[in-house]
């Protein structure tokens, strides 16, 4: 229950700092709050031989029941490890990379807070518990994607993150509300054994599951809730390293892995998943290969690589994506960290300003080789190991959505390995484009480039370690507490049998060869004119990959200039209709009233006459009255 | 007399006399009175909860305060005085005399001249702690209308430039609202024999169709105050003209007066006809959600987008309510204080800002987090809370509030509910435009003086800040003294 608490504590000692300026005090506390969650998680990780679950009745509503609950085991610890190892580096690096920024104690307490967010949607046991992480750590982005105030852009950014990621958690709340109601509880646990044990319809689980799959696609930036993502390069490179390797966009496929039986239960659900998946993927790295910015080239990689993950559980091979979910937060974390040293030393995200920056900054040099070798999968680094494991299930998978998955994922190892190539082939070799004379970064943001530099090229072998596929399996329901699994109960039997990460046999050599393709088109390209981007080798599609497919396009289109007018319309009516029926009443009341009283201030003459008229008429009804 | 029954009356009678010693002293002193009455009336209130009996449902008797006063007041018209206070009135009585407490502070720290502010205020709080506490319905009635010329006086003499308008209109529209609760009352009175609520509870002593007809009256009028669309045009123009701290007042516990109204009296004496129009005040509701939040999304300026912003959090408590269940009246519950607290504060920056720059129009603000990042961080916090994030004090509220709603099962409630999800991803659009305008961006041509905060306004504002973060993790804060009170208020309802 402290694994939380922790970096909670510390971004609220830093929140209440900022009033004294203290900079070296913000630092200390967010560092060691990151350090102090890693090495609770890690010592978990060791101590814990079987989940535990602990929880205590925060509220009440009518019957339903919210459990301040945490539940830790194996996989959920693995993952708030890859979290306090990224949150660490980010925040080491961020002592650095911020100095002289007047806004750094604000900014370490929400890097903080989003770590703790992050870190509470990982050990949660509760779903309205899981849902305060998940939101927490929106507003968290929307905060640090706004840091940068020398921006322009930044705010509108932040603004689109949040709000992106909030029309899909519409669903995500709608989806969480609809399987505590159906359940009787928020219990995750108890969801699940429900879910398992037959006792909610197909109907309600797959509304559940698509519902839940809109805040997923939002949270982890899949088709067509990704155009958040890009933008979001306006907040500071630290922030994009956190948002892209560890939080944020690794909470999306978490909650599907954590939540898989509501998934694989309802009907439909997963392929659809699985052609989200394929759409994401190849979009991504089609949009990856034009971009200019490093920066954008990477996120859009971010977008990429979580479709695999997506896809991977599309195909019911959990264990591979929370595998490359753990790999990619280390090669994402270090690319991101690396590229920032770049732009740091050249003054500028974009590649066409680099170039040749081999020979005046060896460190980042080799950790970005290592870095984008994993993304592309070049054997012995992380990257391989996790996607050959995902594309190995999805070959192996029945059904068209499998197949789909497959195809669409060799494709893009194709285009990972010709955008890869062609960044790193742009930024450090060719001739310098900078004026600025360039320099490996200051030790505080080497080590952490470094450091991550070990579990990108090494986290591969773990895979071949015994056990380590059952410590990332999915939470059978048989395992959860006071759960009665009844899996026959339901023909569906969604997880593959098969889990293992590892593979020997030619199957190896389909990726490798499609990777081989992709660096050997990109290199060719380059090298008849090395002074110029590759991307022109695109034709006549660069300029729909570079802007990006237009989807922001449609979506303003679609979405937000529909919204805006409509909000005008609505202000109009309301101020004219609703408030204009009551004024009206008041000015109708008024000049009624002036009526009246202009009858009653008629000339004597006229109301000598009225005078009498009236006395004779009482005195007729009088007499009548009587008379009768 | 026992100690609890002491303290209740003490509630009343502190700023009773507060309101008229203010006026008699010379203008400081009368300010720090008044702020003592004030604080005194806060702790009186807070020491409420030491003593309360048992919490338990009983059947018996659907309301068990937990400290009554009774006493004979027009004995020839067989009126009574009798007031008391339970799990669900008393969260709402601490707000008020925290909030008055804030505002008399807030006071004490400007200008000269404003005791007169400050006697109005307690006579204010005088009004709208009696309202919580009446368990009589002509006493219910009566402090109703006590809180009704105070609130026209401060918008009247101390508010904006179009002052007089406003609160001309705030005082017509909520008189049409009291004449209807006056109708209400006497409806059930003349057929129940009389106005103890506490005996009325669970509408046993009425027939189903006195109960429509006395539910339609007191809906109407409870949907004035609360306000329900679309009888809320009285406040975008109330709060905006009206002073700080009577827009504090006024959003902070006065439209409570008409959601507590709803729950004590509309669900509790007139059930059958809240489970009867559970439908229509819900579509209203929801109707409300997505107007307010619209509204806002086109609003252009600061004060009139805070106060738009309540017609759609009222729309959630209302919708709470509406579902008639003990999970959607709690959320009401809770959605009234964080309501309360969270406006209240918005309130309160509204007016820091507007008496920085002299301006309210969103166009010609911005980059407040470069000029005043004090006041700039503590409004993106207070926007934050407003729109609902989890983990402070308004998601409670709303998203319980679409919980009860799907609870009801039926395809059209299951809608609502999802519109009203819709309306909360709204809301979130709205907020962070305003603090696009306001905090970021580049800073705006007009000049912000001081750019600091003053310690009187750190104060006054902390609390509010504070509560939020704490309601928003223990939720049970409020809710927890309230299970049994809500449970047998849904019983009647049937939900």
């Amino acid at each position: 229950m402290l694994l939380p608490a922790v970096p909670f504590g510390a971004a609220l000692a830093g929140l209440l700092l900022p009033p004294l300026r203290a900079r070296a005090a913000a630092a200390v506390l967010g560092i060691a709050g990151a350090a102090a969650a890693l090495l609770l998680a890690c010592g978990l990780l060791v101590a814990l031989d079987q989940p535990s679950e602990q929880s205590r009745q925060l509220v009440r509503f009518g019957h339903l029941a919210v459990d301040f609950g945490v539940r830790v085991d194996s996989a959920a610890l693995l993952v708030a490890v890859a979290v306090g190892v990224v949150a660490l580096a980010v925040q080491v690096y961020s002592v650095s990379y911020l100095d002289g920024d007047e806004g750094y104690p604000a900014y370490a307490a929400q890097v903080s807070l989003f770590t703790a967010a992050m870190l509470l949607v990982v050990v949660a046991g509760d779903l309205i518990v899981l849902l305060v992480g998940w939101e927490v750590m929106g507003i968290c982005s929307y905060l640090l994607i706004a840091h940068d105030r020398r921006l322009p852009e930044a705010p509108g950014a932040a603004v689109k993150a949040f709000l992106v990621t909030r029309v899909g958690d519409v669903g995500f709340w709608l989806g969480v509300i609809l399987l505590g109601v159906h359940t009787g509880s928020f219990r995750i646990a108890d969801v699940l054994a429900a879910v398992t044990g037959g006792e909610l319809s197909t109907a309600t689980l797959t509304a559940a599951g698509l519902l839940l799959l809109a805040g997923v696609a939002g949270k982890s930036a899949q088709f067509p809730l990704h155009t958040w993502l890009p933008d979001a390069m306006a907040g500071p490179t630290p922030i994009s390293a956190l948002i892209h390797a560890a939080t944020m966009v690794a909470a999306g496929v978490y909650v599907v892995f954590r939540l898989y039986p509501v998934f694989s239960y309802g009907d439909g659900v997963l392929p659809v998943l699985a052609v989200v998946a394929a759409v994401t993927m190849l979009l991504g790295a089609l949009a990856a290969t034009a971009a200019d910015d490093i920066k954008r080239v990477l996120a859009w990689s971010t977008v990429s690589q979580l479709a695999y993950m997506v896809g991977a559980l599309a195909v019911g091979a959990t264990a591979a994506a929370l595998f490359h979910l753990l790999t990619h937060a280390a090669f994402k974390a270090l690319l991101f960290l690396a590229a920032g040293a770049v732009i740091h030393a050249v003054g500028s995200n974009l590649m066409s300003a680099m170039g040749g920056l081999r020979r005046p900054m060896p460190v980042t040099f080799w950790s970005m080789t290592i870095g984008l070798g994993a993304l592309v999968g070049v054997p012995p680094l992380a990257g391989f190991w996790s996607k050959d494991a995902i594309l190995h299930s999805a070959s192996g998978g029945a059904g068209w959505a499998a197949g789909l998955v497959f195809a669409a994922g060799l494709a893009t190892v194709v285009v990972t390995a010709w955008y890869a190539t062609r960044l790193w082939l742009r930024t450090f070799f060719g001739l310098s484009r900078s004026e600025a004379t360039a320099h490996d970064p200051p030790p505080l943001m080497a080590w952490p480039v470094v450091a991550l530099a070990v579990p990108s090229g090494l986290l591969g072998f773990v895979a071949l370690s015994d056990g380590f596929v059952d410590r990332l399996s999915t939470p059978v329901p048989a395992d959860w507490t006071g759960a009665a699994a009844r899996p026959d109960a339901l023909p569906a039997q969604p997880v593959l049998a098969d889990q293992a990460l590892v593979h020997a046999g030619g199957f190896v050599l389909l990726p490798l060869a499609a990777a081989a393709v992709g660096i050997a088109a990109a290199w060719l390209v380059w090298q008849r004119d090395p002074a110029t981007d590759p991307a022109r080798a695109l034709g006549r599609l660069r300029p729909v990959f570079e802007r990006e497919f237009y989807l922001d396009g449609f979506q303003d289109v679609l979405v937000v200039r529909p919204v805006r007018a409509l909000a005008r319309a609505v202000r109009r009516a309301d101020e004219s209709v609703v408030d204009g029926t009551v004024e009206g009443t008041g000015r109708g009341t008024v000049s009624l009233g002036g009526l009246v009283a202009r009858a009653h201030r008629a000339a004597l003459p006229r109301a000598v006459v009225a005078v009498l008229a009236g006395a004779l008429l009482a005195g007729l009804a009088a007499t009548l009255g009587a008379a009768l | 007399m026992t100690a609890g029954q002491v303290v209740l009356i003490l509630t009343l009678a502190v700023p009773a006399a507060g309101a008229v010693a203010v006026p008699l002293l010379p203008d400081r002193v009368a300010r720090i009175t008044g702020t003592g009455a004030a604080g005194l009336t806060l702790l009186a209130s807070v020491l409420l909860y030491a003593g309360r009996g048992g919490t338990s449902l009983e059947p018996a008797a659907p309301v068990r305060p937990w400290h009554s006063v009774r006493g004979d007041w027009a004995p020839g018209l067989d009126l009574q005085f009798h007031i008391g206070v339970d799990g669900i009135s008393y969260p709402l009585v601490v707000l008020t005399a925290l909030l008055t407490l804030l505002c008399c502070g807030y006071l004490l720290g400007r200008p000269d001249g404003s005791r007169m502010l400050v006697a109005l205020l307690l006579a204010a709080e005088v009004g709208i702690v009696g309202t919580f506490l009446a368990l009589d319905l002509v006493l219910f009635f009566v402090f109703f209308e006590v809180v009704l010329l105070p609130m026209y006086a401060m918008i009247a003499i101390w508010g904006g430039p179009g002052r007089r308008a406003a609160a001309r209109k705030f005082v017509l529209y909520t008189l049409l609202g009291s004449v209807l609760l006056l109708v209400g009352v006497f409806v059930v009175v003349a057929a129940a024999g009389t106005a103890d609520i506490v005996a009325l509870t669970g509408g046993g002593q009425l027939g189903r169709g006195t109960q429509l007809l006395g539910f339609t009256f007191f809906a109407l009028a409870f949907a004035v105050k609360a306000p329900l669309w679309p009888l809320h045009t009285w406040l975008p123009d109330a709060h905006t003209e009206a002073p700080t701290v009577g827009s504090v007042i006024l959003a902070g516990v006065l439209l409570k007066l008409g959601t507590y109204g709803l729950i004590r009296i509309g669900v509790g004496v007139t059930p059958e006809g809240a489970a009867w129009a559970a439908t229509v005040l819900g579509t209203l509701a929801v109707a409300a959600i997505v107007v307010g939040a619209l509204v806002c999304l086109a609003q252009t300026e600061l004060k009139r987008l805070i106060a738009y912003s309540s017609v759609g959090h009222m729309g959630f408590v209302l919708l709470g309510i509406a579902t008639g269940s003990a999970a959607g009246i709690q959320a009401a519950l809770i959605g009234n204080i964080a309501h309360g607290v969270i406006t209240g504060l918005l309130f309160f920056l509204a007016g820091a800002i507007k008496d920085r720059t002299g301006t309210g129009e969103l166009a010609a603000l911005g980059g407040l987090r470069e000029t005043a990042p004090g006041l700039a961080g503590i409004l993106g916090f207070a926007a934050i809370a407003s729109l609902g994030l989890p983990g402070l004090a308004g998601f409670w509220g709303e998203v319980f509030a679409v919980v009860a709603a799907i609870q009801r099962g039926s395809p059209g409630w299951t809608v609502l509910g999802v519109v009203a999800a819709v309306g909360a991803a709204l809301t979130a659009g709205y907020f962070l435009r305003l603090l696009r305008r306001v905090t970021h961006g580049p800073p705006a041509a007009v000049p912000v003086a001081p750019a600091g905060l003053a310690r009187i306004e750190l104060v006054a504002w902390a609390p509010l800040v504070g509560l939020t973060l704490v309601i928003g993790l223990l939720p049970v804060l409020v809710l927890g003294m309230a299970y049994g009170p809500v449970e047998a208020l849904a019983v009647g309802v049937g939900g």
